[in-house]
């Protein structure tokens, strides 16, 4: 491709499309990473159609935006609309890689809502409405969702300055000029932060309870004739049940919930604004703190992608480490689960005790290994950081080997066959998982609902390939399989622990460039991978420099909570608290 | 039968229960076997990883023992056998440093010229988040990653922003932290130094050569007989050894000042304080 021309004459057949739709791509993206489609946007839902009845995508995983104004790289120097919102899609039945689509909007111009082909699309479209201030046509329940009302301004916008704003991009020129330490804060006390959006008074501000679909609740679900009256009632966003500080907004009618309506955003920090400004590699310990239970998994997805977008190799003895490290993160996360699962149907502490007793023993090795019990910074672009300690192998192994097959053998006794978990967990929270995937809902919840759609199976990464492993499933897709599943899956993790400890041969454990100056070449890259959660993606988008130029996580604790209202609606408050359990979201992903 | 599960799970719960007990019971408990004890009820307890259970570390008495990787709050090296800090003010870390809570100020020498050694050091300890790129990317084994955690203080401003003179340790410190790491780290560093040393000889003698051969030339050429006088290697080697001698002198000079004396003592202190730590390690794998 020539400099300057970043749209290509549209080979609409690459994406298959039918001769009556070939005329909706103007263009394509074909010297990039991933070959991406531009689509335009009056035919997007057309196109988002099709390829879901037609061709089988039947999963939106990712939907973000990007905003090209100052973009510096060249290839896609033509862009004249400013934002543009990106598509991934993938097959659940077939597995494979993803379709991206692309549409270019002008700032404040609308594109058509994807919620009524994906109801997935509900929450990221809100995200990105509330971030980069894209209108979505004909979404139901558009309003911000990270941020408050008024809040001034839509933060990722490559013109938004934070309070404390410095520079564009670090490292920063030194804060200690002439030797006076000064705290950022105070030279900057409260001046461009306080303003807010036009027309909006903070005085006479209330926040709307009633929203959309709590609004459309039924008045009367369960008795009609007699004159009762459904209620709003907050669970949280300070409460126990909800992991973090985390709130549902519920119309119940006596103990029945009527409508759900998940709210977040308390722990917002703009982890992809931070993104942008730092290095490539100075993302890597940020992404720890994302799901701050998993950090193994979060640094792997970030290199993951990264590797993808700079073509970096990893060594082999690199790739066994990453398993090791990945598969131990998920039975310290499944494990984790289930203690919480049964703390919220009121087993108070006595699972999660015993659930978490070898977690210690992985946290540790962790530490051993990478200094840190949970923000371990381990990987870095084209392998690991640090070798294993002398006697970490055989600790492992014995962990692998001994310890944690007796160890979720006895948990499997203290609590499968357990009548009263039977009991609470039976038929409830039940939602097709026809419905879970077309609500974007990844990892053991879909397994549980009967679908062996695992990323590791469906798409290989690292060296997921040469190991001997089942999907386990599970039918019945309630609260019960979702607790049993995270268990079978923690054995498969075992399975392949033992194999990778056998296996792993001796050598180099970092290759290619692995350093602080990483200038990852210009494109765009969506890498993802099975988080013990579901689906970690992260989509990344690169003019050249030594900063992304956009950042974004897809994380799966966020996209599942599209699930949490249509699986609550008619079951009790008590078992709301549960299914939200049975997610098993972390506020930090959540939020970011 | 409805109940089976039920009590399975009872079963679980039991054992677990009479294992505690009995183990209660023992004069030493399984948990305190392996452990390193300090006198007057403080521990340093580590699990085994075949201890079953999972024990409560009563802190502060007891305490982990920590890896030799863990990380906290970095700290800066004093090398102790050339009496100078390792730090030469590049300020690489202060690059590489996420939340970029790292300041440096470079010194310079009476004329205002740059040196390689910096007059101030800050790392805010409240920004910090531990990921110890500082270290991998210091290229002079600087900075380092020190153990100690408990730093709690009322007031984050100043007590939570390190200046140098907290921030730096002795050489003995890092060795007693990190044994295998400053084990490897030394092979390495006199490895460097003595490939250094003979290119710098092979340099040396090359000059020597050169300068024997223009010395040469000169007496049979008047023209470049104005030229300056080179220097021989071996004058240049006294002057260099002359000039170190300056800077211990110099060190040993500064002790006279309070500062610097109050630093000298930290510094006595801090070694004292790894040797123990050293001690108790060995005592400990003697075990």
């Amino acid at each position: 491709m020539t400099e300057g021309t970043a749209v290509a004459e549209a080979p609409a057949n690459n994406l298959g499309l039918e001769q009556d739709l070939s005329d909706a791509v103007v263009g394509t993206w074909a010297d990039d990473t991933e070959p991406a489609f531009v689509i335009a946007p009056d035919r997007i839902l057309d196109v988002l159609t099709r390829l879901r009845d037609a061709h089988g995508f039947d999963f939106l995983s990712n939907l973000t935006c990007v905003d090209y104004q100052g973009y510096g790289g060249k290839l896609r120097a033509g862009i004249d609309a400013r934002l543009e919102v990106v598509y991934n899609l993938y097959s659940t039945r077939r597995g494979g890689g993803s379709i991206a689509l692309h549409v270019r909007v002008p700032e404040n111009d609308t594109v058509p809502s994807a919620t009524s082909v994906y109801p997935g699309a509900n929450l990221q479209e809100r995200e990105v409405y509330d971030l980069f201030g894209v209108n979505f046509d004909g979404h139901p329940n558009l309003r911000r969702i990270l941020l408050w009302d008024g809040f001034h301004g839509h933060p990722m916008r490559k013109d938004w300055h934070e309070a404390y704003y410095e520079e564009d991009a670090k490292p920063f020129r030194s804060r200690h000029p002439k030797g006076e330490y000064a705290f950022h804060e105070d030279k900057l006390p409260w001046a461009k932060n306080t303003t807010y959006p036009a027309g909006w008074d903070p005085d006479s501000w209330q926040e709307a309870v009633a929203y959309v679909p709590v609004s459309q609740a039924p008045q009367h679900a369960n008795e009609p004739h007699l004159d009762t009256e459904s209620i709003v009632v907050n669970l949280g966003p300070h409460h126990p049940s909800t992991h973090g500080v985390f709130r549902m907004l519920t119309r119940v009618e006596g103990e029945t919930i009527l409508a759900l309506e998940p709210e977040m955003g308390y722990l917002h920090r703009n982890h992809e604004k931070i993104g942008e400004r730092n290095t490539w590699l100075m993302n890597m310990p940020f992404t720890d703190r994302l799901d701050y239970l998993n950090s193994m998994s979060n640094n792997w997805a970030y290199a993951l992608a990264v590797e993808k977008l700079a073509d970096v190799e990893v060594p082999e003895r690199a790739e066994y480490l990453r398993v090791i490290m990945a598969e131990f993160t998920r039975i310290v996360n499944h494990t984790w689960s289930i203690g919480f699962i049964l703390n919220d149907l009121g087993a108070l502490q006595t699972p999660a005790l015993y659930a978490i007793e070898e977690r210690e023993m992985i946290l540790d090795l962790f530490e051993a290994v990478s200094g840190a019990r949970m923000m371990c910074n381990y990987m870095r672009f084209g392998g690991v950081v640090r070798d294993l300690p002398e006697g970490w192998r055989e600790q492992a192994a014995y962990l692998a080997n001994e310890r944690l097959p007796r160890a979720l053998d006895e948990l499997d006794r203290l609590l499968t066959e357990n009548e009263i978990l039977k009991a609470r967990g039976r038929g409830v929270g039940y939602l097709a998982v026809e419905d879970l995937i077309a609500l974007s809902v990844s990892g053991p919840m879909i397994r549980a609902g009967g679908l062996a759609y695992d990323i590791r199976k469906a798409e290989p990464y690292g060296i997921y390939d040469r190991f001997d492993f089942d999907v386990p499933t599970l039918p019945n897709s309630d609260i019960y399989d979702r607790y049993y599943i995270r268990l079978l899956e923690a054995r498969e993790s075992v399975r392949i622990l033992q194999q990778a400890l056998r296996d792993m041969p001796e050598g180099e454990i970092l290759g290619g460039r692995g350093g602080y100056t990483l200038r990852a070449p210009e494109g765009e890259v969506y890498g993802r991978l099975e988080a013990p959660k579901g689906e970690l993606g992260f989509y990344l988008v690169s003019d050249g420099k030594t900063q992304p130029w956009r950042y974004h996580v897809r994380s799966p604790s966020y996209i599942n909570l599209n699930a949490l209202g249509p699986m609550s609606v008619g079951y009790k408050v008590a078992d709301a608290i549960v299914i939200l359990g049975a997610i098993d979201i972390v506020l930090g992903e959540v939020d970011r | 039968m409805f109940g089976t599960g039920l009590l399975k799970g009872l079963g679980v719960t039991l054992k677990h229960a009479l294992d505690t007990f009995e183990d209660d019971r023992e004069s030493v408990p399984d948990r305190y076997k392996g452990s390193l004890d300090l006198g007057n009820n403080r521990r340093v307890i580590q699990q085994p990883i075949d201890q079953e259970g999972l024990l409560t570390i009563q802190y502060p008495e007891e305490k982990r023992l920590l890896p030799e990787r863990f990380r906290y709050i970095p700290m800066l090296i004093w090398d102790s056998e050339k009496q100078e800090d390792r730090c030469t003010a590049c300020g690489i870390c202060a690059k590489v440093c996420p939340p970029q809570c790292i300041w440096i100020v470079r010194d310079s020498d009476e004329n205002g010229k740059p040196v390689t050694r910096c007059s101030e050091f800050y790392i805010d300890a409240a920004v910090c988040m531990s990921c110890s790129f500082c270290v991998e990317f210091c290229p002079f084994d600087a900075i380092k990653m020190n153990h100690d955690y408990e730093l709690a203080v009322y007031d984050r401003y100043p007590q939570l922003v390190y200046d140098m003179e907290e921030l730096t340790v002795p050489l003995e410190y890092y060795a007693a932290l990190w044994p295998t790491q400053y084990e490897e780290e030394q092979a390495r560093r006199k490895e460097e130094e003595e490939q250094k040393r003979k290119q710098e000889e092979e340099k040396a003698a090359k000059a020597a050569a050169r300068a024997a051969a223009k010395s040469a030339a000169a007496a049979t050429d008047s023209s470049t007989a104005q030229a300056a006088p080179k220097r021989s290697a071996a004058e240049l080697q006294a002057l260099a050894k002359e000039r170190a001698a300056q800077r211990q002198a110099q060190a040993a000079d500064a002790g006279g000042d309070d500062a610097a004396a109050a630093k000298k003592a930290r510094m006595e202190e801090l070694k004292r304080r790894a040797q123990e730590r050293a001690r108790q390690r060995k005592e400990e794998s003697g075990q």
